[in-house]
């Protein structure tokens, strides 16, 4: 089967965008920039639809969910060394084209979004140029037909992610939080290599397809080999999406634009774990103990950072971890073998966690750049269409029943629920947390939009057009992206590549609904009285647990105690063993002793350059006379010479 | 043999042609007029020559003579440039003391 459009025009696209923008963008006028940036996705976007309504076109809607396909494009050749073959191939298949669609149209809106959100920056154009290069490197990552191809997509959205998270270096905690990010993310992908590595040495092959022909031929490979790649690619997924313990990075991101924070920190790089994941489920699912890390890992961090999201005040933050607990859920899907509820929970996490950033950040733009939520207030009336679209997405996060939200975290908790005595233990720590996130979610939404302003310098307005039409595409999504799981399409549209939903908890499923729908009321209930009836009682409630309040405000300490355990060693070592022993020490002492012999040397050797001429002369003629005497004295030094060569 | 070779033996050709070629290299190192260096370079040349000749009459061969045609055509060649050079020389630096031409530039 071929693709109608090459499927290599997706990341060529947006890279053109990069390139005439990063080169040319300085001198282009500003209406150019923008129709470059924004026609680059718009136009990958049109080839992903023309490529599905190419395939599905003819079918009626229920049949092409279960239609098979799979089209594979070989671009050229990469690696060839000895029997390891890694072409530059794309593979489009129904999680690819699911996820190029999530990736390039909210990608787009988000660019659109970003030229009323960014008019006023000076470096305008640097910013869309580094927004089409993570697309570049984003679809390139989704398209891959092999691990080293995704690699590439995956250190390449590490990049630009770093430079966007410090596009304003000129600001000291930007360009720290840039470099944190690059740092940790190095730690997973170290794990992520060695992964690859054991990947060649085990199958020979890296292509996704052929690997899992070779995993299905041999129904004894199981466990540890298995389970040690499937524990090396979980480290790589815990850093690109910011899972316990590499999750530190992603609040600190927050110091980027916020639509940056929207694309990247929210809606698809940091899916890339998962995503990952789901790839190479065939050989997670022969590997019961790392499947079991994999949803522990998930579940913890789910948990952890829901509570660190409950006392913060600013406003991306509260989402930043909210996006790290989320993730956490879909980590949970994957651990329990749910790869489909985990990718559906992608999907809709995508759209009202865009959503709730692209809305935060018009509610930030409006504020004039204050991001602290006590100062907020009152919102609702001024800034209609941000407060409605929020709201959206307040409800779809928060599980009310019938927005996207409460599908996709239904389906993974119902699969967790059934998977065995360890998957009841998960269930209840999701559940809890799915409590927390109602809570600190309402919190953000009656500190934002509800009681009067608490900033009388604040002039808030709605903001433009460009800004609000994506948030109101956006909501729509929000309320209904989870429609396309009713009755089970979804998951029959995804059983090709992931395979079949995993058995379901039956009608035990209904209860478990009501549960959550119930935890998730009680949230908003709590968040209702502590913010809304009585305002100063969750002041009161801090004051009443000040150790408990200190605890989650200071984020349990993670970042001191990783810089006292990890960051002071290190720096030590490289300060004390790495700059003045190896480098001063050594590696200087090396160049001032060759330095210093140039300097011996060029001294002693100046002296014949006197640039007097009859010195050259007189060496001339001392030199001729020498040879002279060798030829007649030295007859018999020569003779001696020869001998002794000949012996 | 005839009277010349048993008159004067050829070491006495050489003799004088290894004084006249030390002259020319004393003069070049001790003189600092651009043109008497010339002249000495030149002495060296007709020391040489003269042992070029010498040898191609005792031996009876005509190649040393034949060189020495080569080298007297060279150096009219090389006194012609040299000559030239020397009075641009002259014109830019009013001497023509070698000590002071020493910057590889006019």
């Amino acid at each position: 089967m071929t693709a109608i459009f090459p499927l290599w025009l997706i990341p060529a696209l947006p890279f053109a965008g990069f390139l005439l923008n990063g080169i040319l963008g300085r001198r282009l006028p500003k209406w150019l920039v923008t129709g470059i940036a924004i026609l680059a996705p718009l136009g990958s976007f049109v080839v992903v639809l023309g490529n599905m309504f190419g395939m599905f076109g003819d079918m009626p809607w229920p049949i092409f969910l279960s239609s098979d396909f799979r089209v594979v494009e070989n671009v050229g050749t990469w690696l060839n060394v000895g029997s390891l073959h890694v072409p530059f191939s794309f593979t489009l298949d129904h999680l690819s084209l699911l996820m190029l669609l999530v990736v390039t149209g909210v990608g787009f809106l988000i660019h659109l979004y970003s030229v009323g959100y960014m008019e006023h920056d000076g470096a305008y154009w640097r910013y869309f140029s580094y927004l089409n290069l993570f697309l570049f490197f984003m679809t390139v990552l989704v398209l891959s037909s092999n691990v080293l191809l995704m690699f590439v997509g995956w250190e390449g959205v590490g990049l630009a992610s770093y430079l966007l998270i410090g596009f304003w270096y000129q600001k000291q905690s930007a360009a720290d939080a840039g470099k944190k990010a690059f740092i940790v993310n190095r730690i997973g992908d170290f794990g992520f290599l060695i992964g690859i590595f054991l990947l060649i040495a085990n199958f020979g092959t890296l292509t996704f397809s052929d690997m899992a022909v070779q995993v299905s031929a041999n129904p004894a490979l199981a466990g540890g080999v298995i389970t040690t790649i499937c524990l090396c690619l979980l480290v790589g997924a815990t850093g690109k999406s910011a899972q316990l313990p590499l999750y530190v990075w992603l609040p600190d991101a927050m110091e980027g634009p916020t639509p940056v924070s929207a694309l990247i920190h929210a809606a698809t790089m940091v899916t890339a774990g998962v995503y990952m994941i789901a790839r190479t489920h065939f050989l997670f699912d022969r590997s019961p103990y790392a499947l079991s890390v994999v949803a522990i890992v998930g579940t913890l961090t789910a948990l952890f950072a829901a509570t660190m999201a409950l006392v913060q005040t600013d406003i991306k933050r509260v989402l930043a971890y909210s996006t790290v607990s989320q993730l956490g859920y879909m980590f949970l899907g994957c651990g329990v073998a749910a790869y489909s509820a985990a990718i559906f929970h992608l999907m809709t996490h995508a759209f009202f966690k865009a959503l709730l950033f692209l809305g935060a950040g018009s509610v930030i733009h409006a504020m004039a750049g204050e991001q602290d939520m006590r100062k907020m207030g009152g919102l609702r009336k001024k800034m209609p269409i941000t407060f409605w679209t929020m709201t959206a997405a307040v409800f779809a996060i928060s599980g009310i029943p019938g927005f996207s939200g409460f599908f996709s975290k239904d389906a993974i908790l119902a699969s967790a629920f059934a998977d065995g005595s360890l998957g009841k233990v998960l269930w209840f720590v999701g559940a809890v947390t799915a409590l927390l996130t109602a809570f600190y979610m309402f919190r953000l939404w009656y500190m934002t939009f509800f009681g009067s302003t608490r900033d009388e310098h604040a002039h808030p307005h709605e903001s433009p057009l460009s800004m609000t039409v994506p948030l109101a595409i956006l909501g729509v999504l929000s309320v209904c992206g989870g429609w396309v799981a009713i009755g089970g399409g979804f998951y029959r549209f995804l059983a090709p590549v992931l395979g079949p939903r995993p058995e379901e908890a039956g009608s035990m499923e209904y209860g478990l609904m009501g549960i959550a729908v119930a935890l998730a009321a009680l949230g908003w209930y709590i968040a209702h009285r502590l913010y809304h009836q009585k305002p100063g009682s969750a002041q009161a409630l801090a004051e009443a647990m000040p150790a408990t309040y200190k605890i989650l405000l200071r984020k349990y300490y993670v970042d001191e105690i990783y810089a006292v355990l990890l960051v002071k060693p290190l720096l030590m070592l490289s300060r004390f063993v790495l700059e003045w022993v190896v480098d001063f020490a050594i590696l200087g002492g090396l160049a001032w002793l060759l330095g210093g012999t140039a300097t011996l040397g060029g001294a002693i050797l100046q002296r014949w350059q006197s640039g007097n001429l009859r010195s050259y002369a007189a060496w001339l003629a001392l030199g001729a006379a020498a040879l002279l005497l060798f030829l007649i004295f030295g007859h018999a030094m020569g003779q001696n010479f020869a001998i002794a060569v000949r012996y | 043999m005839n009277a010349l070779h048993g008159a004067v033996p050829i070491a006495w050709y050489l003799i004088l042609s290894a004084l006249l070629f030390s002259l020319g290299v004393v003069g070049f190192l001790i003189k600092r007029n651009l043109i008497t260096v010339f002249m000495s370079i030149e002495l060296m040349l007709n020391g040489v020559n003269l042992s070029f000749v010498a040898f191609a009459h005792q031996w009876h061969q005509a190649k040393g003579q034949i060189f020495v045609f080569f080298v007297m055509m060279v150096a009219a060649a090389e006194a012609a440039v040299g000559l030239a050079i020397i009075i641009a020389v002259f014109r830019a630096r009013a001497t023509l003391a070698v000590d002071r031409i020493d910057l590889m530039k006019l």
